[in-house]
């Protein structure tokens, strides 16, 4: 297709629309398809920010999976932040449920994201939440503390080379950027 | 034996680069300790043999009409400049020939791949400019400390002589037993580091916020030094890696220390020291984890200077502040995480009376322990 | 017709409104030198630094500043600029064209590099510093952890981007719609054929660049989270997309150097390039590829095992249509009549070392084996053969073989192939230890490093300080050809040589081919 009778203005108007396309392709294309790869390939050992809605299931009783829990905090995060339990034993299939410790020992109200991260990254996708604290934004007001609800089913579908899994959260202190947000309005 | 062992071993008289070779100067990759450094070592003289042998052909073609067919010989030129049949045969040939390199290079990513069956986990974090290890309990009692570079300032900066393991020695090591196999879960505290030890072979991208894995199997008990391999700011030269590999009984009692010592910790956090305990082990800690920045005089540097600073002259929960949450947007680390209470107590009221600083302020663990109550 | 026959506009302003594509090509190339001496000192600052263990000359940030400019200086103010400096003076006169497509577009996209460089090199007075993260600046360290400069060294990278954009529209302009009547695409010289096919790889990803350049932008300034796991995002993700622009990228510096090689090396063999078309589709190929090989500059960052060797297999391919053109240089010397003026002494060493550093680019991509070279002076010596030894090699020829087409005037062989052996000799002292220290263990961008690998950075540091010497040797010559070289008035200075620009007049006139040229239907092509 012609954009122009001269043919260089035709082809610079060609070739300008690409840059343009490729800047684009950044932005529109490759932050989410990254993104989606990542959630349906579950290789990136990101679980899904949304909670699972799980329909009913058997649970397979002959198989046994340990998970492991890990608590970090990220930067100068001050909070106390730590797993109930630090592995369980588990069915495919069944749900479970455990909790995390979170205290904020400063004097000033707080507010925590917890970011998730599974290893084996494979394991991510058979790994659904069906509660986690880590899908909101967790507000503490200074010297108090909270337990952190975790609900969870490994799925039936869980390679069976998989043996244990490891669900890891780094604790980002993100007060300042909540309050710019809100400041902004 | 593995077919990559075998070509390897066949070729070897024709290996021009030995393990060892120019002196003391190591010149090519370690084989190291472990089964799958030795079969990345073998992959690695594989390919290197390969090219070593298409490089002396082709340059021996090159070099031949160099020497035969130059134009002060008086040759006449040919014109020929092109045959189908000769690019064929030298696009389809190497492509054969990576295929028998691609065989090889599969089975051995697909071991570091298996990470599975391991007998102890590490949780291995990355912070600007250490490791910190925590050895993952089931019960929870996670055994944790950090790793400090342990090279003094002064063999940096050339006024001591430079100690054998220069750059490559940290107060805490890494210990885990030998013939186990230990899965090593990565990640970072900061920005994105790398935790390496060539002699076992082991390498992993360390994320903040998420988590890597990989795994080491290690038969032979030794030191195995690495460093960190992602740039990640100003002292990422001086964050080495140090791994003890000992026997199962030396882990084990080296495990109940550590147990011990950290209930030793807790318990030392109501106890009282005198100022000169609390100096020498304060000028201790200073100089592992505050001279880098602050100087060896408190002059400053990197940091702030600690002599004669309003910080450490004023108010001491100020003081206890900085030394505990860091001080965000700067290279002041939150340190309250990183230092038992005692060494904080320490630390403080050696910065506080160091340097002729001489406040006379006198802090204790459980000063500290209750600052950070609020 | 009117009388069109002037020549350049008198005084400095000459230089700053002209459209000439001479002129624009010798102003890229001044530059670009000027841009190496700047990247060579700041290799000269690493390099002492480097000649013993300890801490001697700078602090360890400063350090990481020098190795972070060094990169971005060399990359895209030295080389790149260099070959489209070439590009200018040459392709016109190749294919047969009075000047580029877009004359005055010309002049802005080299005008707005010096300031863009200004912006950069200023940074070094801002509080915190130059940008201190490697040219690669992986975030957080390049977003949350960056000094305040990185806003201008973002800015400074969009201006370079834009630069190299204009210029290749330009180019791509160019050469679809400015051949010299029967001049097919399969008639163009090799030269001209790898720039246009590197010019649509600059169009395809340095927009890339600016999209990952924004996103930090955005990342830091704006309180989106593209790079930071807090709000949802991934490091990782930053490193996919610089890569997806810095693997072509190091293929957009190697490519127009392939074609200056495939120009000079016929012409001192006085025989013609061996299988053109061959050549032109191997090109091709390494263009192609080059997009789909990104990842092996990151297996060790915790990639799905299908990925890695996906991104293996991939990698491995380019070693096919690579040694396509190794094969062919050489057979276009074999049963030549071969003589040894300096631009064909560079060319032979490009041969020899780019095909070491292109062995060396085998051994990294074997996933697993770079489990242990992955940002260790193993890849640093990789990459100094294949860009200093391949394209600064290369320029150097061709700045030897068409200087006097430029001037009227000959350099000083002697000198040249002095300049020659010393930058060879200098060269493989430098960087050879290197492949030791990162075999041994020695990672990359480390300001100090252990006593073990004492020796071979000693003797790194030393050939060094001997390469840049030899350069000053190189500007010498340049500069005394031009004042007082040898006068020469034959179109064809060298007697082997082949194109369009060695039938115009030497020195080439201010305007070349304002009538367009008739195609010799004999000779196929150049």
């Amino acid at each position: 297709m012609r954009l122009s009778a001269d043919p260089t203005t035709d082809t610079v108007l060609k070739l300008v629309t690409v840059v343009v396309a490729m800047f684009a392709f950044v932005f529109v294309v490759m932050v989410p398809l990254y993104d989606v790869l990542c959630d349906a390939l579950g290789i990136n050992g990101k679980t899904s920010a949304q909670a699972y809605v799980a329909a009913p299931a058997a649970v397979d009783t002959e198989r046994s999976v340990t998970v492991q829990f890990i608590a970090t905090n990220n930067d100068s995060m001050p909070w106390e932040f730590r797993p109930q339990v630090t592995s369980m034993a588990v069915h495919p299939g069944a749900a479970n449920d455990t909790v995390f410790f979170a205290a904020n020992p400063t004097m000033q109200h707080m507010i925590a994201q917890a970011i998730p991260s599974v290893s084996p990254a494979r394991a991510a996708e058979y790994f659904h939440k069906t509660e986690c604290f880590c899908f909101n934004q967790q507000p503490l007001e200074g010297q108090s503390d909270t337990l952190m609800p975790l609900q969870f089913i490994v799925d039936q579908d869980l390679p069976r080379d998989i043996k244990t899994i490891t669900l890891s959260y780094t604790l980002f202190d993100v007060t300042d950027r909540v309050s710019e947000r809100i400041a902004s309005r | 034996m593995s077919v990559v062992k075998r070509i390897s071993s066949a070729l070897m008289p024709l290996a021009v680069f030995p393990s060892v070779a120019f002196g003391d100067n190591q010149v090519n990759m370690s084989p190291g300790v472990t089964s799958i450094g030795a079969e990345i070592y073998d992959l690695h003289m594989l390919i290197m043999i390969i090219c070593v042998v298409i490089g002396i052909g082709v340059f021996g073609v090159m070099f031949y009409s160099i020497i035969y067919h130059r134009k002060s010989r008086g040759v006449v030129p040919s014109q020929f400049h092109e045959s189908t049949k000769v690019e064929v045969a030298w696009t389809v040939v190497p492509f054969l020939i990576l295929i028998g390199m691609a065989v090889p290079a599969t089975s051995t990513l697909l071991e570091v791949y298996d990470n599975d069956d391991a007998e102890l986990d590490i949780l291995i974090t990355g912070y600007q400019w250490k490791w910190k290890y925590e050895y993952l309990d089931e019960n929870g009692e996670n055994v944790s400390f950090f790793s400090n570079l342990a090279t003094p300032q002064e063999e940096i900066y050339n006024t001591d002589q430079k100690g054998e393991n220069y750059l490559l020695e940290v107060d805490e090591p890494l210990v885990i037993p030998v013939n186990t196999k230990v899965r090593f879960l990565v990640t970072a505290n900061d920005v994105i580091h790398s935790w390496w030890v060539p002699e076992i072979a082991v390498k992993r991208d360390a994320i903040p916020g998420f988590i890597n894995e990989t795994w080491t199997k290690v038969p032979e008990e030794g030191i195995y030094r690495g460093q960190c391999t992602e740039l990640c700011g100003a002292y990422h030269g001086f964050m080495p890696v140090v791994v003890h590999a000992v026997s199962r009984e030396e882990f084990d009692a080296w495990m109940g220390s550590k147990r011990a010592d950290k209930i030793a910790q807790v318990a030392a956090s109501a106890v009282d020291l005198s100022l000169d305990e609390l100096m020498t082990r304060g000028e201790s800690v200073y100089n592992s984890q505050c001279l880098a920045c602050h100087g060896a005089q408190g002059e400053g540097g990197v940091g702030k200077a600690i002599a004669g600073s309003a910080i450490a002259l004023g108010d001491v929960g100020t003081h206890l502040d900085v030394g505990i949450k860091g001080v965000a947007g700067t290279a002041m680390q939150a340190y309250g995480s990183q230092l038992n209470d005692a060494d904080m107590a320490a630390v403080i009221t050696y910065q506080r009376n160091a340097f002729g600083n001489n406040t006379g302020d006198v802090i204790q663990p459980s000063d500290v322990v209750n600052h950070k109550q609020g | 017709m009117g009388d069109h026959h002037h020549g350049p506009a008198k005084g400095i302003t000459r230089w700053f409104f002209t459209t000439n594509h001479k002129d624009i090509g010798t102003m890229y190339l001044w530059f670009s030198f000027a841009m190496f001496i700047l990247g060579g000192t700041f290799a000269m600052i690493i390099r002492a630094e480097l000649f013993q263990p300890g801490m001697q000359l700078v602090e360890p940030g400063f350090f990481n500043q020098m190795t972070t400019l060094h990169g971005l200086v060399m990359v895209f103010g030295a080389i790149m600029p260099s070959f489209v400096g070439l590009a200018n003076w040459l392709i016109p006169m190749m294919i047969g064209a009075p000047d580029m497509a877009l004359p005055r577009m010309n002049n802005w996209s080299f005008w707005i590099l010096p300031p863009g460089f200004l912006m950069l090199a200023s940074t070094l007075f801002m509080e915190g510093g130059a940008p201190a993260f490697g040219w690669t600046f992986y975030a957080p360290l390049s977003t949350t952890y960056a000094a305040p400069s990185v806003t201008f060294f973002i800015f400074a990278i969009h201006v370079l981007g834009a630069s190299s954009i204009m210029g290749s529209i330009n180019i791509i302009a160019t050469v679809m719609n400015m051949r010299a009547p029967g001049m097919t695409y399969m008639k163009m010289p090799l030269f001209v054929w790898t720039w246009l096919i590197t010019a649509f790889l600059l169009v395809a990803v340095m927009p890339v660049l600016a999209g990952a350049v924004t996103m930090m932008l955005m990342d830091i300034h704006f309180g989106t989270s593209f790079f930071s796991a807090a709000g949802g995002g991934d490091p990782v993700l930053f490193q996919h997309i610089f890569w997806f622009f810095g693997h072509p990228e190091v293929y957009i510096i190697i490519l127009p150097a392939f074609g200056v090689v495939s120009q000079i090396i016929p012409a001192f063999s006085r025989k013609p390039l061996f299988g053109y078309a061959s050549m032109v589709y191997a090109t091709a190929s390494i263009a192609f590829l080059s997009f789909i090989v990104w990842a092996h500059h990151m297996y060790t960052v915790g990639m799905p095992v299908a990925g890695e060797l996906f991104f293996m297999y991939a990698t491995m391919l380019i070693a096919v249509p690579t040694g396509v053109k190794v094969f062919n240089w050489i057979t276009t010397m074999w049963r030549g009549a071969l003589s040894f003026e300096t631009p064909m002494l560079f060319c032979i060493g490009f041969l020899v070392l780019f095909t070491i550093g292109g062995f060396t680019g085998l051994m990294l991509s074997i996933a697993p084996a770079d489990f242990q070279y992955h940002d260790t002076y193993f890849v640093v010596a990789h990459f100094h053969y294949v860009m200093v030894a391949g394209a600064v090699f290369s320029m150097t020829a061709a700045v030897y073989y068409w200087l006097p087409k430029w001037t009227g005037k000959m350099y000083n062989e002697t000198m040249g192939k002095v300049h020659f052996w010393i930058s060879f000799i200098g060269f493989n002292i430098t960087f050879f230890p290197q492949h030791f220290v990162g075999l041994a263990g020695m990672p990359r961008r480390i300001p100090d490093y252990a006593l073990q690998f004492a020796d071979f950075n000693m003797m790194s540091s030393i050939g060094a300080f001997i390469y840049g010497a030899s350069q000053i040797l190189f500007l010498y010559n340049v500069l005394a050809t031009i004042i007082a070289g040898k006068k020469v008035t034959d179109e064809k200075v060298w007697d082997g040589a082949e194109g369009l620009e060695w039938t115009v007049p030497t020195p080439a006139p201010y305007h070349t081919f304002e009538v367009p040229p008739k195609l010799d239907p004999a000779h196929a092509h150049g």
